[in-house]
């Protein structure tokens, strides 16, 4: 099992605060990594170093064994890593497969001049993604939704369409954050049996943030558990869930 | 109802849903082809709406489908114009070429905003670009020896190719034929990468990035394709107009273009058209009504008496014909807009167009927004 | 604008003293500032930013159209109790005028930055207006409170103009002067009140001296330019701190 994502000792300030307080993980490829904490702990702050959209006080982070810990935001979805917000970021004003076709823009060839001509190779690449684009409505289920606009579509449906839209980037790693919350238990036991499946179909190694301690035990491989910005655990999710701090910190009883 | 039964995804890719639709645009085409057998009085002023349709889509794609608001576009349309003048009159090169300098040269200048313009969201952006506006026309004013400064500048008849466009009907078919040029372009671009890019910088900064949005480059080409369109309009408008001046070019010029785009309905081109026709007709609206509406109102309270009545007329009179009544009608229009149609003229029309196809199924919540409540966008 | 026009009428048109004519404008643009978001701004308040841009964009040409339908298309002086009248100091001589724009701003500045930090409603301003429903949920009446923030910044805006109106002349297109102030806020830095005194200064010594040694016309956009430039270069200004949303 080789290692996809190492986090290196993370340190992040926000002014006094301390969000991320020496973190350090591996992820190794084809596994589903939970980190779970109470709310503050710290959890989408690393994924929002992950993105690259904060930058780390101290520490790295290497993804195939390249430090990517000052490659610019929009670089990351080129290099395999894809993400979902956990109060959704969706494109409002577009319809779901706009929303999903911008995806692909990732892997877009871009040219200015051809496109304002919409030259044949043009459509041709359009074509390419629109396909690309199909197999994830497929995977997901989201047929009937293709044409609305995300603005009239309610929130389980939203969420799918966000994991969609990553999914559409063809990523090695896909960050989920909070993929439960808000959902049913039907939609949430949806989610879990399509965790599985983008692990064991697509490939994609998974690294989550998660409250919903049922669907963490049924799809997790590892957990990684914080506080206050610290490690408390990490190992399976049985060791992690019978580890005395993190009951005392997170887990109650 | 009707439901197009898509059978492959280059119906999705084309320009038109489907051929009915082909159709329908075909015999606008056709109409608009035809219009100077129809109304030869009117041909400058059609001329007119047309160059503000590019203007109208100009604006558009910044505002409407970036989602950066300029209230300093007169400025593009200022150095396409003077840039175009001088290319032609003073340098003598030849008129493709002149446009063609003309469109890089606001370009250009569009680069130029659009760098601090990175930095910037929301209102602030919109102060940025009225401080660059309020720059270009001291520089219009300054630099005499290209724009002849306050003495303004008469402008030539386009001659392209030794053949001269001066009669109203070649310019006519000169402002069609830039207008369905500019159309075309710009529609191409909204149906590729690029356009999906600007959709996605409008509606979430942070999710573009994540999917792999370059925000910089993708501003700043759509300020340089939204100021080069504003260019290639200004060597039309140059020709239109017949003499340059600096005071042209006002701040209200770029509120107009602002009006043209939130009346017509952002978000669409067809928006652009709508609001270009607006704008170009309200001044003779305007006009119009200045002469005939005290007189009317007048006569309407002459029901309550003589004397009410001539003071109705007298009051309102003096009232319409104080100078500065144009900016005012200007901004109450679009504070209605805004208030009532916040979707303009294509949206009330889209709404229409829907009640009267799914007719009796029509739900009257179907447009209602739904509550929101403020956030501070300044950490956007 | 309106408030060196009102209080321009007050003095005179209708022969009031200065200060109760100031006071009197004052009071009666903050009311109608007040009367404007209770009618409209609160219908937008919801909606996207660019839809209450544009239509305060809307309402600005409307003013100035009511304005010179009102009071004519003319400049007027106004004249105050420290028009013509100066100080020696040391080698300066400094109109009375300026000295009461400068004891002016920095009482007005004092005033406000205490008014918002350690008010309640002040406090409770703020944070209507970072998080509505959640201010909602605090118990904070947050239309009234909107209402007041209009009517303090409309005051704000008209006590500035009365201020300003001896020196600047008034005129319809006085609230341009807004833009360079912004110009001034970008310089020092969002953020930082301090660093928006600093900034003024800066921007002002800037236009004079491009006044003189830079060719004619410089003089009137120096302000724009230095905006555009360090929102290019370095946009958090001097002092200010930078905000981004919590994803």
């Amino acid at each position: 099992m080789t290692t996809l994502f190492a986090a290196d000792a993370l340190v992040v300030n926000f002014g006094g605060i301390r969000a991320v307080d020496g973190v350090s993980f591996e992820v190794e490829a084809g596994e589903v990594f939970t980190i779970i904490g109470p709310n503050g702990a710290g959890k989408t702050t690393i994924f929002n170093l992950i993105s690259r959209i904060y930058d780390p006080t101290q520490g790295r982070l290497l993804f195939r064994g390249e430090d990517i810990t000052r490659v610019p935001p929009h670089e990351i979805a080129r290099r395999g890593i894809a993400r979902t917000f956990q109060n959704i970021e969706l494109f409002e004003h577009a319809t779901v497969l706009q929303n999903l076709l911008l995806g692909r823009h990732a892997h877009a060839k871009r040219r200015f001049a051809q496109e304002l001509l919409f030259l044949p190779a043009v459509r041709a690449r359009e074509r390419a993604h629109r396909e690309a684009a199909e197999k994830v409505i497929d995977f997901l289920d989201l047929q009937a939704y293709r044409d609305s606009f995300v603005v009239n579509l309610p929130y389980g449906v939203r969420k799918v369409v966000e994991m969609g839209r990553a999914l559409c980037t063809e990523p090695a790693l896909l960050l989920l954050d909070e993929p439960s919350s808000g959902l049913s238990v039907e939609e949430t036991a949806d989610m879990a049996f399509w965790i599985q499946d983008i692990r064991a179909l697509l490939g994609i190694t998974v690294l989550m943030v998660e409250h919903d301690m049922s669907l963490v035990s049924a799809v997790s491989d590892r957990v990684l558990a914080l506080n206050y910005g610290r490690v408390l655990a990490c190992g399976t999710a049985r060791e992690v869930q019978e580890h005395p701090e993190v009951i005392k910190a997170y887990l109650g009883g | 109802m009707r439901f197009p039964f898509k059978t492959a995804y280059d119906q999705d890719l084309g320009l038109f849903r489907d051929p009915v639709q082909r159709r329908w645009y075909g015999g606008l085409l056709a109409a608009v082809l035809l219009l100077p057998l129809a109304i030869p009085a009117y041909l400058s002023d059609m001329s007119m709406v047309f160059i503000y349709g590019l203007c109208g889509l100009s604006l558009m794609v910044l505002a409407g489908y970036t989602g950066l608001v300029s209230l300093g576009h007169a400025a593009f349309l200022g150095i396409g114009a003077y840039a175009h003048v001088y290319f032609t009159q003073d340098l003598g090169l030849p008129w493709i070429v002149g446009v063609a300098l003309a469109t890089v040269a606001a370009a250009a200048s569009g680069v130029l905003v659009g760098l601090p313009a990175l930095r910037m969201t929301g209102v602030y952006l919109t102060i940025a670009t009225l401080a660059f506006a309020l720059i270009i026309q001291e520089v219009f004013t300054r630099w005499e020896r290209v724009t002849h400064g306050l003495k303004g500048r008469p402008v030539d008849k386009p001659v392209i190719f030794g053949v001269s466009f001066a009669s109203d009907w070649a310019f006519y078919f000169l402002c069609l034929a830039m207008l369905i040029a500019g159309l075309w372009l710009t529609a191409n671009l909204l149906r590729a990468p690029t356009g999906r890019a600007w959709v996605a910088i409008r509606d979430s900064e942070i999710a573009a990035q994540s999917m792999g949005v370059h925000l910089a480059r993708y501003k700043t080409l759509a300020f340089a394709y939204s100021a080069a369109l504003m260019g290639a309009a200004g060597a039309l408008f140059a020709h239109k107009i017949g003499f340059m001046a600096p005071d042209i070019f006002t701040v209200l010029l770029s509120i107009q273009f602002l009006l043209m785009v939130v009346v017509g309905g952002l978000g669409s081109l067809h928006g652009a058209l709508y609001g270009a026709v607006f704008v170009a007709l309200l001044p003779v609206l305007i006009s119009e009504a200045r002469d005939h509406v005290p007189a009317w109102a007048g006569h309407a309270a002459a029901v309550l008496g003589k004397g009410v009545g001539d003071t109705v007329f007298l009051s309102l009179d003096r009232f319409v014909k104080q100078p500065g009544l144009e900016p005012g009608v200007f901004g109450l229009i679009l504070v209605l807009f805004i208030l009532f149609e916040p979707l303009g003229i294509y949206g009330r029309w889209r709404k229409i167009w829907l009640y009267f196809s799914t007719f009796p199924l029509y739900k009257t919540a179907t447009f209602r927004r739904q509550k929101t409540y403020m956030r501070s966008e300044r950490l956007r | 604008m309106l408030g060196s026009f009102v209080c321009y009428m007050f003095v005179v048109w209708y022969g009031v003293g200065y200060w109760a004519a100031f006071a009197l404008a004052v009071a009666i643009v903050a009311l109608f500032g007040a009367a404007l978001d209770a009618t409209l701004l609160r219908r937008v308040i919801g909606q996207p930013q660019f839809a209450v841009v544009m239509l305060t964009i809307g309402l600005g040409a409307m003013f100035r159209s009511f304005a010179s339908m009102v009071w004519g298309s003319e400049i007027y002086t106004l004249p105050t109790p420290f028009s013509a009248k100066t100080t020696r100091l040391g080698a300066v001589s400094v109109s009375h005028e300026y000295v009461a724009i400068i004891v002016g701003t920095v009482l007005l500045c004092a005033l406000l930055y205490a008014f918002f930090t350690y008010s309640r409603v002040g406090v409770a301003m703020q944070a209507a207006s970072q998080n509505q429903l959640a201010a909602y949920y605090m118990g904070i009446p947050v239309k009234r409170m909107f209402s007041l923030i209009w009517a303090i910044s409309a005051g704000v805006a008209a006590i500035a103009g009365v201020l300003l109106a001896p020196v600047s002349l008034i005129d319809i297109n006085l609230g341009f002067i807004g833009l360079k102030s912004f110009a001034a806020a970008v310089l020092g830095g969002f953020g930082s009140i301090p660093g928006a005194l600093v900034g003024g200064i800066t921007i002002g010594l800037i236009e004079l001296f491009s006044g003189v040694y830079l060719p004619q016309g410089f003089k009137d956009v120096a302000a724009y330019i230095v905006l555009l430039l360090v929102l290019a270069v370095r946009p958090q200004g001097m002092f200010g701190t930078v905000g981004r949303k919590k994803v």
